[in-house]
């Protein structure tokens, strides 16, 4: 079966439907209206497929999708819908890799464009930048074939004083042997942000090796006598960890620590508060008030908060004390990476292009081994391991490019288009949970790589407010902890429900201006040029238009049409036809014009696991 | 002078002035009859120059010998005073105190102000009602000009000319008035020119407990049905407001008495609702806690954004009957000069672009709220610090500027005018050196004769390089309908005024800043540039030929 034809589309927010054909190919669910609109939904994206059961119009059938969207079908013969649903559930549980869209995805490509793609971003450079290697910190061999720690990348910073054996008496101290090691350099303080896992404290045990990489990475830092080390967990956490051989450091065995918990919570709560918060924001006729209380019992802006409130603490550290910072979690791929990367876009102005970004997430996340397989669910797999981590570190993000407008040199749109990516398994570079796992897969070879496809099209991400000087006058950035400035994040939550959006973009007219600004001033140019031509006159018309046709049709003289006036700017939503939902009761009350009741089930169920 | 007798410290030295995200500033602070001066004098530093009029209310502290005034201003900024010298802190505290609620309205401002600018348009006179009628007259005949409030007796708080159906005379109408809260009798309010559907309001008939009836009342709004069509009431309480508003000799239109009308309830609160509403929500905003949780149930508490929800769909509900369902519209709740004028004026945002223009908006506060006797001075003399009893205030006109701002972000393309245009009219109605927004109606202002004995704010608005900081650089004329969505999701608390003074907005206004010159840079500049040059070319262009 590949399609069924006269299925409806309701939408979410409204009565109103639309009716196409349901195409299902190998990689793509796809709804064509009858106006040859579509809307295409790739199988990756799926998190749940629900059949409900039939009512009087057909069968409906209720898709939820990791980025948000949620599509209601109504097909209408029993058996069709039930084939769409079993195609479905085969389709969405991969359970190898090589079954996941990056390994068919071809966009047209060269060999030698898809290898540059991987290339663009080079790790080692990044920490060049840093100033690392230097006098005090330096690159190790020891996880080169990844024995040590295999969650690790292979290169490694850490300080010179620390020697081989401290190493690997570290790393047999900490949870999956991931000892601490260097992520950013604080360069004009020579202060280091470094990254580990807990350690395994349990209730007394001590690691000898461990303290004295303690030590090392203290004493590399000359601007301050001691070391932070930032537990992000709630402190009961960390404590329960203690019985489980894990814990947290012990102050009085570690010279030169000053120990701070942060109090994020685990995955498993930031997954339940999402699914709350998308259970909230996906009921029908929301008043303001359940609204709002939904966002506080869902807790997720609080978790929001505290993550940004972590990542402002690291920075102050860092960057007005010059102290040099440890943090870790449980593993130290969660909620560390979290912190980590918010803090260096705090402090490093780098981080916040385009180009920075991407190292950053390359840095911090996909290196350092986010479990991207696991959080964003690629295979079927422990659906207690799904969690909104990343998601959550981009919405921090948008928080901050709310609060700083000219700091970023991208938009939101590219933080929706990353992830977008991290869940369609389109590209290679979400793919598994570490880095050897990478290798082991050969994506470099065998996928293509976000980072290029972005960097192609970065002129639909850049943010028209950005200011480069900025940088200059904010170096860091010290945003107000003040909860008012948190925002709940509309264009994620609701990406698809465009009901809920402005009906005209600034960010979409000024972007369209910038282009126009550009093309004005070629244009200029192209006249000025034609211009000095005419005046010192050594050329007569016939010859000047032969000798510029490029100017000739550019500039054409004649007035042409400008391109401000051929940019067009789309008023949606106000042709009368789009927000047709009623504003009240007015339906029921006078001339209604009956309903089919197949809206019988409430929306936004949205679940993160199957 | 009788103000000196009331300033008993009119200058002292050494006052350190506090405000948040802003470098304190030393100086001298100094008492006029109607301000708060504070000079460094220095070359460099800004004066603040604070009306009276703007202060809600003050706090007193002492530590030692240093005094310090907190003073909280009606447009929700607050500041602090450090004031050496205990009676001089004293004396100054009590001054403002008295200088900022006199009730003689003589004595108030405006009466005193005299324009630093020139007047290009006396704004007194930019917006008459014959000149608006000329414009409905255009359109259609079927309504006419009444002068039948001329000495304001049939209704007080309307003003001297009404429009009404050509049909109905003013012996009917005086009828009708008796029959309607306040006198006010159903007026025209908007003439929907796609399909010549109109937008009345009024304030609620006085049915009582007896069902009482008015024929003439009946007469006159039929009289705008066309024939055979149906018109929606649109009461802006819930039915058992309405219900029990009998009691007191109010009431609504029963189906029996008004057959060929529908009546729809909706529920916009009352304005004492309003009022501790807006006083919640600063409050809210000004907590220094870092609990979110705190502040969501604090502002969900406060209950703002629900009123801004509830009036604006009730806005998008008239609009829709008037251009979707094609049908006339009657709007009123109980007095007909609050929640009945959020609607009617927020519908007219929605259907006529004229009204999302500078010259425009004005015309539409000056007609749906000035002159249609929304009691600004009861309304807005105390904002949300007050300690003293609220009488009569609320913020129903803040509250309409909140919808239109919410439009405005939906619709960023479509008005002429930016968000300081809102916040520049919701500082002026809570203190100015303008007479615009001064007394309670028509005949008020009338009687304290403000067209002559002060300036209009319109007439400071309206000039050129006012107009072009209020502008919207994005504008593009937008003939059709809008709808905005009113999904809470889609409701925004309104920095601009509630957060305005929690943060350092000078990021904020950089990029808009930056905003602004990237369009004008693209308006003005290049294509100016452009232009000219082809100019010039075509001119070497023709002398060329001619040479040849």
């Amino acid at each position: 079966m590949d399609h069924v034809e006269q299925v409806r589309l309701l939408e979410r927010f409204s009565n109103k439907s639309t009716s196409g054909t349901l195409h299902l190919t190998a990689t793509h669910l796809i709804f064509v209206e009858s106006n040859n609109t579509a809307t295409t939904i790739l199988h990756h994206h799926i998190a749940s497929v629900e059949k409900l059961s039939l009512t009087t119009s057909g069968c409906p059938l209720v898709i939820q999708c990791r980025n948000f969207r949620v599509v209601h079908f109504v097909v209408q013969r029993e058996r069709d819908c039930h084939d769409i649903y079993s195609s479905l559930l085969r389709l969405l549980r991969p359970v190898s890799y090589d079954e996941l869209y990056a390994f068919s995805y071809n966009p047209k490509q060269n060999e030698q464009q898809r290898e540059e793609g991987w290339q663009l971003i080079d790790l080692g450079a990044e920490f060049e930048r840093m100033g690392v290697p230097c006098d005090r910190w330096q690159l190790t061999d020891v996880n080169r074939d990844y024995k040590i720690c295999e969650t690790y990348p292979r290169d490694l910073y850490v300080p010179i004083t620390a020697s081989k054996p401290i190493i690997v008496g570290s790393s047999k101290f900490r949870s999956k042997g991931r000892f601490p090691v260097l992520t950013y350099f604080y360069q004009e303080k020579k202060a280091a942000v470094c990254r580990c896992s807990q350690p395994l404290s349990g209730f007394s045990a001590r690691c000898l090796e461990d303290e004295s990489m303690l030590q090392a990475i203290s004493k590399a830092n000359h601007n301050s006598r001691f070391v932070y080390v930032m537990d992000t967990r709630p402190k009961l956490n960390a404590m329960a960890n203690r019985a489980a051989g894990k814990g947290y450091e012990n102050e009085d065995n570690y010279s030169n620590i000053r120990f701070q918990f942060v109090g994020i919570e685990n995955i498993h709560v930031m997954r339940t508060s999402l699914q709350k918060l998308l259970e909230v924001v996906g009921s029908r006729f929301l008043s303001v008030n359940d609204y709002l209380l939904g966002l506080e019992s869902c807790g997720w802006l609080r978790h929001v908060k505290a993550v940004v409130d972590a990542a402002i603490f690291l920075t102050k550290a860092v960057t007005v004390e010059g102290a040099s910072v440890l943090v870790h979690c449980s593993d130290g791929w969660d909620r560390t990476a979290q912190v980590c990367s918010l803090g260096a876009l705090l402090m490093d102005p780098y981080y916040r292009t385009i180009k920075g970004f991407m190292v950053l997430i390359e840095k911090d996340w996909i290196s350092f081994g986010h479990k991207f397989a696991d959080r964003c669910d690629q295979l079927d797999g422990d659906p207690k391991e799904v969690s909104p981590v990343f998601t959550q570190f981009l919405e921090c993000v948008w928080q901050l490019t709310e609060q700083f407008p000219q700091a970023f040199e991208f938009s939101e749109w590219l933080l929706l288009q990353i992830h977008e990516h991290v869940h369609s398994c389109q590209y290679g570079n979400f793919l598994a949970n570490n880095q050897r796992r990478r290798e082991e897969l050969q994506l470099g070879d065998r996928t293509h790589s976000l980072w290029a496809f972005l960097l192609r099209e970065q002129q639909n991400y850049l943010n028209p407010a950005y200011c480069p000087t900025y940088a200059d006058t904010h170096p860091v950035l010290e945003p107000s902890t003040l909860p008012c400035h948190f925002k709940f994040w509309r264009n994620m939550y609701h990406q698809f429900d465009r009901s809920m959006h402005p009906r005209q973009s600034v960010l979409k007219n000024v972007l369209t201006l910038k282009e126009s600004n550009c093309q004005l001033e070629d244009t200029i140019k192209d006249l000025e040029t034609v211009s000095t031509c005419i005046k010192s006159n050594f050329i007569c018309h016939i010859q000047m238009v032969s000798r510029y046709p490029v100017l000739t049709t550019s500039a054409c003289l004649a007035f042409p049409t400008d391109p401000v006036l051929t940019t067009s700017r789309t008023v949606e939503g106000s042709s009368g036809t789009e927000r047709k939902e009623s504003y009240s009761d007015l339906q029921g009350t006078y001339g209604a014009k009956a309903e089919p009741a197949v809206v019988s089930l409430e929306f936004g169920v949205a679940r993160m696991t199957c | 002078m009788e103000f000196a007798e009331l300033i008993k410290t009119p200058r002292v030295d050494g006052v350190v002035l506090r405000r948040p995200f802003l470098p304190t500033v030393e100086g001298t602070l100094c008492l006029t009859g109607h301000h708060l001066i504070l000079s460094s004098r220095q070359d460099n530093t800004e004066e603040l120059w604070l009306l009276h009029a703007n202060i809600d209310a003050i706090e007193k502290r002492f530590v030692g010998s240093l005094g310090t005034i907190i003073v909280k201003c009606k447009d929700l900024r607050v500041i602090q005073l450090d004031i050496p010298g205990m009676e001089e802190c004293l004396n100054i505290a009590s001054s403002i105190e008295v200088l900022s609620t006199l009730d003689s309205v003589s004595l108030m401002y405006p009466f005193f102000y005299r324009p630093m600018f020139q007047v290009i348009e006396d704004g007194w006179k930019s917006f008459l009602p014959e000149d608006a009628f000329k414009d409905l007259e255009s359109m259609t005949e079927e309504w006419r000009l009444s002068d039948v409030n001329k000495d304001y007796s049939v209704c007080s708080s309307y003003p001297p000319l009404v429009a009404v159906p050509k049909d109905v005379d003013d012996d009917t109408l005086r009828k009708a008035a008796a029959f309607r809260h306040g006198g006010r009798f159903p007026v025209l309010s908007y003439y929907h020119k796609k399909n010549g559907m109109v937008m009345m309001r009024s304030g609620q008939p006085l049915t009582g407990t007896n069902g009482r009836r008015c024929k003439e009342d009946e007469k006159l709004i039929n009289a705008t049905l066309r024939a055979g069509k149906r018109g929606y009431i649109i009461d802006t309480r819930t039915v058992s407001v309405a219900q029990q508003a009998k009691a007191r000799g109010g009431g609504f239109e029963s189906e029996a008495n008004y057959p060929q009308w529908r009546r729809i309830h909706k529920a916009i609160e009352r304005s004492s609702i309003l009022q501790e509403s807006l006083i919640k929500l600063v409050e809210a905003c000004n907590d220094q806690s870092h609990s979110m949780d705190r502040w969501l149930s604090k502002l969900e508490a406060s209950n703002w954004q629900t009123h801004v929800k509830e009036i604006l769909t009730t806005a998008c509900l008239a609009a829709q009957c008037i251009d979707r369902e094609g049908a006339s519209v009657l709007v009123h709740g109980t007095e007909g000069t609050d929640s009945t004028l959020q609607v009617t004026s927020l519908a007219q945002i929605i259907l006529d672009p004229a009204c999302r223009t500078i010259q425009g908006f004005q015309a539409l506060v000056e007609r749906e709220w000035l002159q249609a006797g929304h009691p600004f001075q009861q309304r807005c003399s105390q904002s949300a610090y007050s300690n003293s009893k609220p009488r009569c205030e609320a913020p129903v006109f803040l509250l309409f500027l909140d919808c239109v701002w919410q439009i405005l972000r939906q619709f960023p393309c479509s008005f002429q005018f930016s968000q300081h245009f809102l916040v520049l009219l919701f500082e002026h109605t809570y203190a100015s050196q303008f007479g615009t927004f001064m007394g309670n109606s028509a005949s008020e202002r009338s009687k304290l004769n403000l067209s002559q004995k002060t300036v209009s704010l319109w007439s400071w608005v309206n000039r050129p390089q006012e107009v072009e900081r209020l502008s919207n650089p994005l504008y593009e004329a937008n003939c059709l309908v809008i709808w905005p969505s009113v999904a809470p999701q889609s409701l925004l608390l309104w920095e601009g005024v509630f957060l305005r003074w929690k943060r350092s907005s000078r990021c904020l206004d950089e990029a808009y800043d930056e905003m602004v010159h990237i369009i004008q840079y693209n308006n003005k500049e290049l294509q100016n540039k452009v232009n000219n040059l082809r100019r010039q070319l075509a001119q070497l262009e023709t002398e060329e030929e001619e040479e040849d």
